[in-house]
């Protein structure tokens, strides 16, 4: 009781500021002001220019913002990176809510259909004359970077992801088949002759399995039909389209005649046992080759021969300049350069990231290159032969929602016993369901 | 909260010899009356903020067809409560919720009151016991769940290969229903446990000592002296305990996402897809109406088993009074 007056108001006011600068915390946060908006006002030609870059993993873009900078002595560059899923999901919410877009910003080609559905969201880089390389892309992945309705560029494509079939030659051997890749590649031109490759492997009764799951051979054979899971008017047609329903065939023969280990891409058993060599064969895009040798299987032990059914691609990534951006012209310079032919040998040499402009692909860097892990395998040449001969497919908005509803019903096949035709059932109407 | 305020500003009327407010006496009035206010105040500020607001917003956003992208939101009533009701994949996900929380709570409980038994009586370390109870709770979930999706491995586990070595088939743990709730049941015990044996043994250590010695004396084994002096003695700290592992229940996310290697559907079958995880499928769909419809009805199943938590509380305090 004997606290002077002063103490007294002190005790009083302090919670209330703090519960006031609170609240003021709090109201803040709504408007959080976009980076390198602070510049915005600034019009004179010299004026410098920040731009921010949101990545989802190392690009090795570091060198190649140095030799930006040369000829863009104005323009500052800072990264920011996210992991996969964080980005996009990011990316989404920023391009939603008109706020905290990076100005160039990397798309995953598992997520490039959401955002050119929503394409006035993005400056048109065709404005600042992009348009003009077209005739350097690859067909489909220069079609990927396109609005839905094609009229207007949103985004310029920078590596793609080759699709191969990776191998064991060990289990091969055992299995009296032949090991050298160009053999082994020419066993199976069609996937109906690697269903039949298959069956001679497991009539040998080795204790492995030909290989890992149906799920990815089955998207892989989607993608090479001329039409996959969406017609061009975003109509899932998965029910109506007979190359979806023979792709599902040949995964339930390949389940029946026990080709498949029952294993899931990416489990605990999956990854083990790559290592172990519980199975032979598996779907790989390029991006795979690293997760094999993540797990030491030992140098030579995987081999890399073709994809059956003529190339293929998974993955693969495009650079936007979203909106919200404040200088789309350096924004869609920077993206140009990123692309660039120069810059695409840069990443592959640096990055292994393989180009998505044919022209490269005759280039001795590209052409002759080969993995000393996986037997010597020329990896540029398989892949990028994968590559360039992939005929561009309509890409619906929720592709990959419907891909997991397939491989799902494929998996109840063979994990729960379900019959193949009720599971083909509820795999289309989960399908159908997908907004 | 509110009916604690009337008490509190009660006090300072009675010592009123004198009328006249000085500034002294004014701030003084302000002060016994206002600042418990302000004191409680960043919280509930926060809670409007953080709390209140999303669910009501929520609610709002269920009523409508929103798409995250799209800018247009049409107003559809009940239409996404309607679809969620009729669909067989939530009632699914409740199923899995409810198997998942009971065969995870009821061992758990059990073990606890064990664990936090024997650390009730004289030891040598007993801090370091109390300590390691508590570790697997400090663990990342993400961390556990790897370590645990090996042990439970099809191929290559530590419990298959010992169920193999006395002969048996080997279990797909991921592949059945059953199979796939034990597995992910064990990963939240594993967390947990502990955790709420550090919480019992604190309501333990309150029970007085002259009931246990009454009870030695009368020839009481360890056992009985649980049975019927130490769970009546904590019923409310036990009840405590169950309100939260349940609500605890109803969120499980990580252990299935994580389970099943980043699959949304938790399992082919989505033999072990959680209410959580179907939200968090819809939602990375972008269907924002839907997914919030998803997020009310766990809001709802949350409310309705606090609920008979409270009634069950209530009922287990009166017995003991």
């Amino acid at each position: 009781m004997s606290h002077p007056p002063r103490r007294r108001a002190a005790r009083l006011l302090v919670p209330l500021i703090a519960a006031s600068l609170l609240a003021a915390a709090c109201g803040g946060g709504e408007s959080t002001p976009a980076p390198g908006a602070a510049s915005g006002g600034a019009s004179a030609p010299a004026e410098p220019v920040k731009l921010t870059v949101a990545l989802f993993s190392d690009f090795h873009y570091g060198p190649l913002y140095e030799e930006f900078k040369k000829t863009h002595p104005n323009v500052e560059i800072t990264e920011r990176r996210a992991q996969f899923n964080d980005h996009h999901n990011n990316l989404v919410t920023q391009v939603a809510t008109g706020a905290g877009a990076a100005d160039v910003v990397a798309v995953e080609g598992g997520f490039i259909a959401t955002f050119r559905e929503v394409a006035d969201k993005f400056h048109n880089l065709g404005d600042y004359g992009l348009s003009s390389r077209q005739s350097e892309y690859l067909d489909w992945k220069w079609q990927l970077g396109l609005s839905k309705d094609g009229s207007q560029l949103i985004g310029l494509g920078t590596d793609v992801g080759g699709l191969a079939m990776c191998y064991r030659p060990d289990l091969f051997k055992e299995a009296g088949l032949p090991t050298n890749r160009d053999e082994v590649s020419a066993l199976w031109p069609t996937w109906e002759q690697y269903v039949e490759t298959g069956k001679k492997f497991v009539a040998a009764g080795g204790k492995a399995a030909f290989t890992d799951g149906p799920g990815e051979h089955f998207r892989a054979m989607v993608e090479q039909a001329p039409v996959g899971f969406y017609d061009t008017s975003d109509k899932v047609v998965v029910g109506s389209n007979p190359d979806v329903r023979k792709a599902w065939d040949i995964s339930v023969s390949m389940i029946q005649n026990k080709l498949s280990g029952k294993l899931v891409a990416f489990t605990p058993e999956w990854t083990t046992g790559i290592a172990k060599g519980t199975f032979a064969t598996m779907v790989c895009p390029a991006w795979k080759t690293g997760v094999i040798k993540d797990q030491k299987p030992g140098e030579g032990t995987w081999d890399i021969a073709a994809v059956p059914g003529g190339g293929g691609n998974q993955g693969g990534t495009h650079l936007l300049a979203p909106k919200q951006g404040k200088h789309p012209k350096e924004a869609a310079e920077l993206i140009n350069f990123l692309t660039s032919k120069e810059s695409q040998l840069t990443l592959w040499k640096d990055a292994s990231a393989l180009p998505s402009l044919p022209a490269l692909y005759t280039d001795p860097a590209v052409a002759e290159f080969v993995n000393p892990y996986f037997g010597d395998a020329p990896i540029g040449k398989i892949f990028t032969d994968a590559a360039k001969a992939l005929k561009p497919q309509y890409t619906g908005p929720k592709s990959g929602d419907v891909n997991v509803a397939m491989g799902n019903g494929l998996g109840r096949i063979e994990l729960q016993g379900q019959d193949p035709e009720e599971a083909w059932k509820q795999a289309v109407a989960d399908s159908e369901k997908i907004k | 909260m509110a009916t604690r305020a009337p008490e509190r500003a009660a006090p300072p009327r009675r010592p009123g010899g004198k009328r006249r407010l000085t500034g002294r006496h004014w701030r003084h009035m302000v002060d016994v009356k206002a600042s418990p206010y302000a004191y409680v105040a960043p919280f509930f500020l926060l809670f409007c903020a953080f709390g209140l607001f999303p669910i009501g917003y929520t609610l709002w956003v269920s009523l409508h067809e929103w798409t995250l992208l799209d800018d247009e939101h049409t107003f559809v009533g009940l239409e996404n409560f309607r679809v969620l009701l009729a669909d067989s994949y939530f009632w699914n996900a409740t199923f899995n919720t409810l198997s998942i929380g009971l065969l995870s709570m009821l061992p758990q409980l059990l073990l606890a009151l064990w664990l936090a038994h024997l650390l009730n009586r004289p030891l040598r370390a007993q801090n370091f016991f109390r300590i390691t109870l508590l570790l697997p709770n400090v663990t990342s979930v993400v961390a556990v769940v790897v370590i645990f999706s090996q042990i439970f491995g099809r191929d290559f586990g530590l419990i298959n290969w010992v169920i193999t070595s006395f002969g048996f088939e080997g279990v797909a743990w991921r592949d059945g229903t059953l199979s796939s709730h034990v597995a992910i049941s064990t990963m939240i015990m594993w967390r947990w446990t502990g955790y709420n044996a550090l919480i019992l043994l604190a309501a333990m250590q309150a029970v007085p000592r002259e009931l246990y010695e009454a009870a030695t004396i009368d020839g009481a084994s360890s056992f009985t002296q649980l049975r019927k002096v130490t769970v009546p003695m904590i019923r409310p700290t036990i009840a405590f305990v169950v309100i939260t592992s349940t609500i605890g229940s109803m969120q499980i996310f990580a252990e299935p996402l994580l389970f099943g290697a980043y699959t949304l559907t938790g399992g082919q079958d989505r033999q072990y897809q959680t209410l959580s995880l179907f939200f968090y499928e819809n939602y990375m769909r972008l269907d924002f109406g839907f997914s919030s419809a998803i997020s009310w009805m766990i809001f709802v199943f949350i409310l309705i088993i606090a609920g008979i938590n409270y009634l069950l509380t209530n009922r287990m305090k009166g017995s003991i009074r």
